[in-house]
């Protein structure tokens, strides 16, 4: 469930975003209580509520006195271009690192992400047609 | 009436024997803690003079800033479950499961008993059991009735899950949550075994050969192991005057579990060497400052490794 190595607040805080991310927990939707994640998880429910207070700091969660804490509005905007902002450096960089060490051409890299993400430049992969430029992709690489 | 624990200098000793050694610590009210220590670590002494069975040989111990030895209003305040319970009148022939109950009902005044009941089923014990003949298992499962539905403002359990089988320990943690989150008050829970309960602590206190070895939240002291792996100078480099707890080294490749938090300078120096960092487990870090070939307050020395 938690892997015991980072603390445990930290994982349920990311899990939360992880979800208000995913759209899988909505805007002004109520987030379970301290006490449910804490039997739930079997966790101390003190480290439940330290996950809580992170995410009200960093405007994801806000709290409702006497009723529990909620999604704010606007959290899943927030969350993805905090996420935008880290995505160069720890994930885009360290995945050229890696390609680069291994010989990969960056051609073939750039291909993938067109497949992958569409081609702006392409209509067929703008107008949605994945499959499509897979294939186109594969003779290429042929 | 928060149940807040001081602990100031306490001394327990066996003749020549010194159990316990001048501990000085807070257990705050109205949460959860653990009480960590090897076997023989002083642990079970400490919390004898905790819950004044004994009188402390050197200092004292404050329930909400008074002393509890010799206190009636603190003692009816605190529940110590010794193993499996050692509080009944155990070992009578003619002893049995409702017997020790009965007894509990009487001696604490806020003894639950409904609550006690639900255990008792959800434990599968059979009240008319015979006490002697109950397994290990059966023995635990009643030592934590007993702590638990005493709903005593301090409760403390020396290592009375232990004995529990893999099941019915889940059903002690979900009780344990579940009834800290309707009733709440301290808790403290003395193991060896951490893995599997550390996540229920909300703070955490090792002790090794009978002095305070740490005190801490149980997040934070998450976050001050880490273990560093790569090339074996890379790594010399980089954890050079840190406190090392353990070194190994496997052909080039060396790994170092540091105690303290590394800087972000560190960090960033780390990656760049082509550094791995990896948290450490709490259970790892407490094997590490309890082994005695490590645990000193010195850093270990760049020569000593094993």
């Amino acid at each position: 469930m938690f892997d015991d190595r980072r603390p445990i607040y930290r994982q349920i805080a990311e899990r939360i975003r992880a979800e208000v991310l995913s759209g899988s927990l909505g805007e002004d939707e109520q987030v379970m209580s301290t006490t449910q994640y804490a039997t739930h998880f079997r966790i101390n429910p003190a480290t439940a509520a330290k996950a809580f207070a992170e995410l009200v700091d960093e405007g994801v969660l806000y709290k409702r006195r006497g009723v529990g804490m909620f999604v704010a509005p606007g959290a899943r905007e927030t969350l993805r271009a905090h996420r935008r902002a880290r995505f160069v450096a720890e994930v885009l960089d360290p995945m050229i690192d890696e390609a680069d060490a291994i010989g990969l051409d960056p051609a073939h890299l750039v291909e993938r992400i067109h497949e992958r993400m569409g081609d702006p430049a392409d209509p067929r992969a703008a107008a949605g047609s994945v499959a499509g430029s897979v294939a186109d992709g594969r003779e290429e690489a042929r | 009436m928060t149940g807040r624990l001081e602990l100031q200098d306490l001394t327990v000793r066996y003749g020549d024997t010194v159990a316990v050694d001048r501990v000085t610590a807070t257990l705050e009210g109205g949460r959860i803690h653990g009480l960590l220590g090897r076997n023989g670590s002083g642990k079970t002494s400490l919390l004898s003079a905790v819950a004044a069975f004994r009188r402390p040989d050197g200092g004292q111990v404050l329930l909400d800033g008074e002393p509890v030895f010799e206190n009636p209003a603190a003692v009816r305040r605190m529940c110590l479950i010794r193993g499996a319970g050692d509080t009944v009148v155990h070992d009578w022939p003619g002893d049995r499961v409702r017997h020790a109950l009965d007894l509990a009902a009487r001696l604490r005044p806020h003894w639950d008993r409904d609550h006690a009941d639900r255990l008792v089923e959800r434990f599968a014990l059979r009240r008319t059991a015979r006490l002697s003949e109950l397994s290990r298992g059966q023995r635990s499962a009643l030592g934590v009735v007993l702590g638990l539905a005493s709903r005593a403002p301090v409760t403390i359990l020396d290592e009375s899950y232990i004995g529990l089988d893999a099941p019915s320990r889940y059903a002690f943690y979900d009780e344990l949550l579940a009834d800290h989150s309707a009733h709440p008050r301290t808790i403290l829970l003395a193991t060896h075994l951490i893995e599997e309960v550390a996540a229920l602590f909300e703070t955490v206190t090792i002790i090794d050969r009978g002095r305070l070895l740490l005190q801490g939240s149980a997040d934070d002291l998450r976050a001050r192991g880490a273990a560093v792996t790569g090339p074996a100078e890379a790594v010399a480099d980089l954890t050079d005057g840190m406190r090392v707890l353990a070194s190994k080294q496997l052909g080039p490749t060396r790994s170092d579990t540091v105690f303290g938090e590394l800087t972000t300078e560190q960090i960033t120096r780390a990656r760049r060497a082509g550094l791995q960092l990896d948290p450490v487990p709490l259970q790892d870090l407490f094997v590490h400052l309890t082994d005695p070939a490590t645990a000193t307050e010195q850093p270990v020395s760049e020569g000593s490794l094993r």
